[in-house]
């Protein structure tokens, strides 16, 4: 029988071999998978890892590696605060549509007046709107002790109706006979969100991203309020005596969380979607969780799995147009790694020993 | 504005059947949050269930093999979030996530070859002459099979939960799994019991709308029901009786909403301001029940509010707005975290232990 | 800019490479917005696109990316496309509109086709159907084989193209029946089977004996055979599962003929941008078999009103007719502009309720 001994300190070696050895699984498990499709299970793994890399058009994919990762990490950042210290928030994907429509709400209404000032308008306004998402959930936490997980997540659903009467109504460009959808932001200089350096993917986004890891890092390395969020995680109680304001946390960290996403919503619609529209959303706010979590919600961590996992779905793209696999195959081998991903974990803060008794 | 056309017989009817996957999805997850364990996977075992169900039911002709299947495909899932969660350790939270991703990619790989393919019927089951009955025939005598074990499962939740050992045993597991450990319960084993019955639950519901409600396959086609049901069990405050009043809740308000649009209803806008008086009515009249003291702060805050409540409706009296479908839309959602906040009242809270990872060696 | 640049020369230089083998092989893409199996709107571009590979065989090879999300994702999925060598792509969803003409920009040399937008460039044409000519006949249908004279409608979106079915198929029901009256429920979604078949039992349940639906799924026709008595009709795929009751006809998307035409097109170097609307005429539009469940007069009649939309005999939309407001729409005998009707944002007179705004 195999048993499971908590280690007293997390292994370091293991720490770092869990995630490649993770992927070697999921490489394993998934070219099966292929295999049984009639795919050559080689040829797809190598289509998902190795070309976007590498690969004959890897000029235009590793740019489009960073469009892709910069929201993940970004949300995944904020998120990753408030989970340390136990507040869930869910509904990330909410406050990255609301950010996104108050930011391109704000570009839109100075349409077509060309002034410096608009994007970074765009900018606070985007932020502004998730942060107000968020606080929905905070104030209700905090005045009534209402599940934030619940409310968070309705409020998703709540602002996907808002998103669609904003493509619909309000937003609506009206020089798009009728269809849904605002304006193209990419086509209105002032509020567009275009690259810093051509050819690189980098845009606003990508460098904010960067700036919240640093920041995050950081904060809770040195900050006072990095350890209190810690401290509240692990021992709440504790934390209490300690005088920790848990209340004024709460709204600190969905506060953050909130901003960040709307950022992450704004930075999208005025950058790589480029208008409101009703499918404007794709579930980055739902990801970011799982990026949260595969880097420990630790923000070096965070930037890593945000790559690892914007690497799976372009590569699993580029399998899906080059190798004809159904989109499904796609999810599941995501599906698998998750799985795998969260699996070895358990080396890094537990000892695999075999023993006689059984364990509970 | 013109209602006539809408039947509240038919209506509840209605709202029964829309609310089935809703509840026996809930019903289960119930069970795994009272064991204390969060499984947000709840979408992909609906849509593997669905997936298992239809393929089966096609395959062999028997909607109830379907049913049969489903919730073993639903069960199946769930051991691997068990596997995950109970034996390597994993962040809950993130497993159910992941494992709602897996589900819908594994479901639309299943189901490729049942495009366009349609079920063996589920027929309602024949009660005689009760089905004749004026009022009661419509609502509770004119359903199929699965409407029934799912009220029926209620009840049966209810009493597990209540009264007997193996319930307490569960309960106990979820309040504090360290002191249900001490008293040498299998904590483990009664979590991964109940994930895989929970599984098997989400299943069914899923099957429910692929077999039954709509009748058919096709990729994603549960469509955000599995949150919803995540969404009940907190609105219940993990309370049997109180999912079953939430999913016809929210069956009613979908199944309302698409009524009122197609009788071309029309919103009174003075409503809004009748509710405001009475949400205050509603606050003031359950602090006095209480016994509790108002502030005068509180006291000025209520009165304002009253009163421009009452205001707004002389104000606006006889005025009609077309209903907002995004509006009506997002109703479910918005009511649920009025009741969220309301219940927030109650003292009945979440199991001790939800959410929290178990080592017996802690 | 240079990333236009670096990718154009890729592009050129994958052209020159694959011209070589583009003698035997010319490589068709297609960008889907739903999963190929959804029944309705992918899956009629989906047949379109097998047609393609079973009428040139060895001469062409097709490929396929499905659910792509619009926006962000839609780009890169059309850009790996031509990337790869595709000498001619369709992009099959509305919201691919300035997506396919970003990534058209940077390969001059690739043709695009969008389907159902209103923006083209030297290498980017656009394609769509005019469904109203088959709403225009299920009216018909409609207004002669009610009894309860309600008809219920489920609408996805207002957007110009669901009203133009709106209005073509009320006014060809009043026609024939001046007591009709429309149901229209809004589900915003194009495809969701729960919700739709909700939205078509609400329907039944409030007294409508034909469903007309402007949504992609199955799932009213089933709700449709439970409740017996009620009719309904295929949309954008045939159906013909739930045939002869409750769907009694259809209307069908056949973009064969059109992927064959524009495909050949490539082959021959003949390709040029140009702006298709098509109907029934050229087959871009069908009307499934229409079942014996209607009454043979009535289906003489509505062969006949097919036939002479297909010859341009009758528009759909001719006057007399007025706006809900009562104001002039067309005169006697004047026929709609098609601008007009690509901009439709207002109900014809008779109908009830507002468009959702």
């Amino acid at each position: 029988m195999l048993r499971l001994e908590h280690r007293p300190q997390p292994s370091a070696r293991w720490t770092w071999l869990a995630p490649p050895l993770a992927v070697l699984i999921t490489m394993i498990a998934g070219g099966a998978l292929f295999a049984a499709l009639g795919k050559n299970p080689v040829d797809t793994i190598r289509t998902i890892f190795w070309d976007p890399l590498f690969g004959e058009f890897a000029f235009y994919y590793r740019p489009q590696l960073l469009v892709k990762a910069a929201p993940l990490i970004l949300i995944a950042i904020g998120l990753s605060l408030g989970f340390r210290a136990g507040i869930w928030n869910i509904g990330a994907e909410g406050q990255y549509i609301v950010g996104a429509i108050t930011g391109a709400g704000a570009g839109l209404a100075f349409y077509p007046l060309d002034a410096w000032f608009i994007f970074p308008l765009m900018i606070l306004a985007g932020a502004l709107g998730g942060f107000l998402w968020a606080m929905i959930p905070a104030v209700l936490r905090a005045r009534f002790g209402t599940n934030e997980i619940l409310v968070s997540l309705m409020l998703v659903y709540v602002a996907e109706q808002l998103l669609a009467k904003m493509a619909l109504g309000l937003l609506r460009n009206p020089e798009g006979r009728g269809f849904p959808g605002s304006r193209n932001l990419q086509q209105y200089a002032p509020a567009h969100n275009a690259e810093i350096i051509a050819n690189t993917g980098i845009h606003w986004g990508v460098l904010a991203a960067f700036i919240a890891v640093i920041f995050a890092y950081i904060l809770l390395a040195r900050h006072v309020l990095g350890y209190q969020i810690k401290l509240t995680g692990q021992a709440p109680r504790a934390a209490r005596f300690a005088g920790v304001n848990t209340e004024r946390l709460v709204f600190i960290c969905l506060g953050l969380s909130g901003a960040l996403a709307g950022l992450a919503g704004m930075f999208e619609v005025a950058g790589p979607a480029g208008q409101i529209s009703i499918e404007f959303n794709v579930g980055y706010g739902f990801t970011a969780i799982i990026v949260a979590f595969l880097g420990r919600l630790h923000p070096l961590g965070i930037q890593l799995a945000g790559l690892l996992m914007a690497l799976t779905y372009i590569g699993g793209e580029a399998a899906e147009s080059s190798l004809q696999l159904p989109a499904a195959a796609i999810q599941v081998f995501q599906g698998m790694l998750l799985f795998f991903l969260l699996a070895v974990d358990v080396l890094s803060n537990f000892r695999l020993r075999l023993s006689r008794t059984e364990a509970a | 504005m013109d209602l006539s056309s809408i039947d509240p017989v038919v209506l509840m009817a209605s709202v029964i059947v829309a609310s089935t996957p809703i509840l026996l999805a809930a019903l289960g997850e119930l069970v795994v949050e009272r064991a204390g364990v969060l499984n947000l996977g709840v979408e992909g075992m609906m849509i593997t269930g669905a997936i298992c169900g239809f393929a089966i039911a096609v395959n062999t002709g028997s909607p109830l093999l379907g049913f049969a299947a489903a919730a073993a495909g639903g069960a199946a899932l769930s051991l691997l979030f068990a596997l995950l969660t109970q034996f390597a350790l994993a962040n809950q939270v993130a497993s159910g996530l992941a494992l709602t991703l897996f589900g819908l990619g594994l479901s639309a790989l299943l189901g490729q070859g049942y495009v366009g393919v349609k079920p063996p019927p589920t027929a309602a089951l024949d009660f005689g002459p009760l089905t004749d009955l004026p009022v009661l025939g419509r609502v509770l005598f004119s359903h199929d099979l699965m409407v029934y074990v799912a009220l029926g499962l209620v009840a049966a939740v209810w009493g597990f939960l209540r009264f007997s050992r193996a319930g307490l045993i569960l309960r106990a597991v979820g309040e504090s799994h360290d002191a249900a450990h001490a008293l040498g319960y299998k904590v483990v084993r009664v979590r991964v019991l109940a994930i895989v019955f929970g599984g098997a639950c989400a299943g069914l519901g899923g099957a429910y709308i692929s077999l039954a409600r709509v009748p058919q396959w096709t990729e994603g086609m549960t469509a955000g029901a599995g949150w919803i049901a995540l969404a009940l069990v907190v609105f219940a405050s993990w309370k049997a009786g109180r999912v079953l009043l939430g999913a016809w809740l929210f069956g009613g308000v979908s199944v309302l909403q698409l009524n009122l649009q197609a009788a071309g209803a029309q919103f009174p806008v003075a409503s809004l301001g009748w509710i405001t008086l009475a949400a205050c009515a509603a606050y003031l009249g359950y602090v006095l029940w209480q016994r509790q003291e108002i502030s005068g702060r509180t006291r000025v805050i209520l009165g304002v509010t009253a009163f421009a409540g009452a205001a707004f409706s002389y104000w606006r009296q006889g005025v009609y707005v077309p209903f907002q479908v995004e509006y009506l839309s997002m109703s479910p959602y918005l009511i649920t975290i009025v009741v969220l906040v309301i219940m927030s009242f109650d003292k009945s809270r979440a199991p001790g232990s939800l959410g929290r990872i178990f080592h017996a060696s802690q | 800019m240079s990333v236009p640049r670096i990718l154009t020369s890729a592009a050129l230089a994958l052209g020159l490479a694959s011209a070589a083998v583009a003698q035997e092989k010319t490589k068709v893409g297609f960008i889907y917005v739903g999963p190929v199996g959804d029944g309705g709107w992918t899956y009629e571009h989906d047949q379109g696109r097998l047609a393609v590979e079973e009428h040139f065989g060895d001469a062409v090879e097709t490929v396929y990316q499905e659910s792509v999300p619009e926006g962000t994702d839609a780009e890169r999925a059309i850009t790996q496309m031509a990337l790869q060598g595709a000498d001619l792509i369709f992009t099959t969803s509305f919201g691919f509109m300035d997506p396919t003409l970003n990534v058209a920009g940077k390969f001059p040399d690739v043709k695009f086709e969008h389907a159902t937008g209103y923006k083209t460039a030297p290498n980017v044409s656009t394609y769509s159907a005019r469904f109203y000519e088959g709403r225009a006949i299920q009216g018909h249908i409609a207004g002669k084989m009610t009894k309860s004279n309600v008809i219920g409608y489920i609408a996805s979106y207002p957007i110009p193209e669901v009203i133009r079915g709106i209005n073509a198929a009320y006014i060809h029901a009043r026609k024939v029946n001046p007591d009709i009256e429309f149901k229209i429920i809004w589900v915003y979604t194009w495809f969701d089977p729960a919700k739709e078949a909700d939205a078509a039992t609400a329907l039944i349940e409030q007294g409508a004996d034909v469903i007309l639906q402007h949504t992609d799924s199955t799932a009213p026709q089933s709700a449709a055979e439970k409740a017996e008595g009620v009719i309904t009709f295929g949309q954008a795929s045939d159906m013909a599962e739930y045939a002869p009751l409750p769907r009694v006809s259809s209307i069908i998307d056949n973009w064969a003929p059109y992927y064959i035409d524009r495909t050949q097109a490539v082959i021959d170097g003949n390709w040029e941008s140009r702006q298709t609307w098509d109907g029934i005429g050229p087959g871009m539009v069908e009307i499934g078999e229409i079942t014996d469940a209607v009454p043979a007069d009535v289906k003489a009649e509505a062969l006949a009103m097919k036939e002479a939309i297909a010859a341009g005999d009758y528009h759909p939309f001719t006057g007399p007719l007025k706006k809900q407001d009562g104001s002039d729409w067309l005169a006697e005998g004047e026929t709609a502009d098609d601008g007009t009707l690509l901009g439709m944002n207002f109900y014809v007179e008779g109908l009830t309720g507002e468009i959702p705004q």
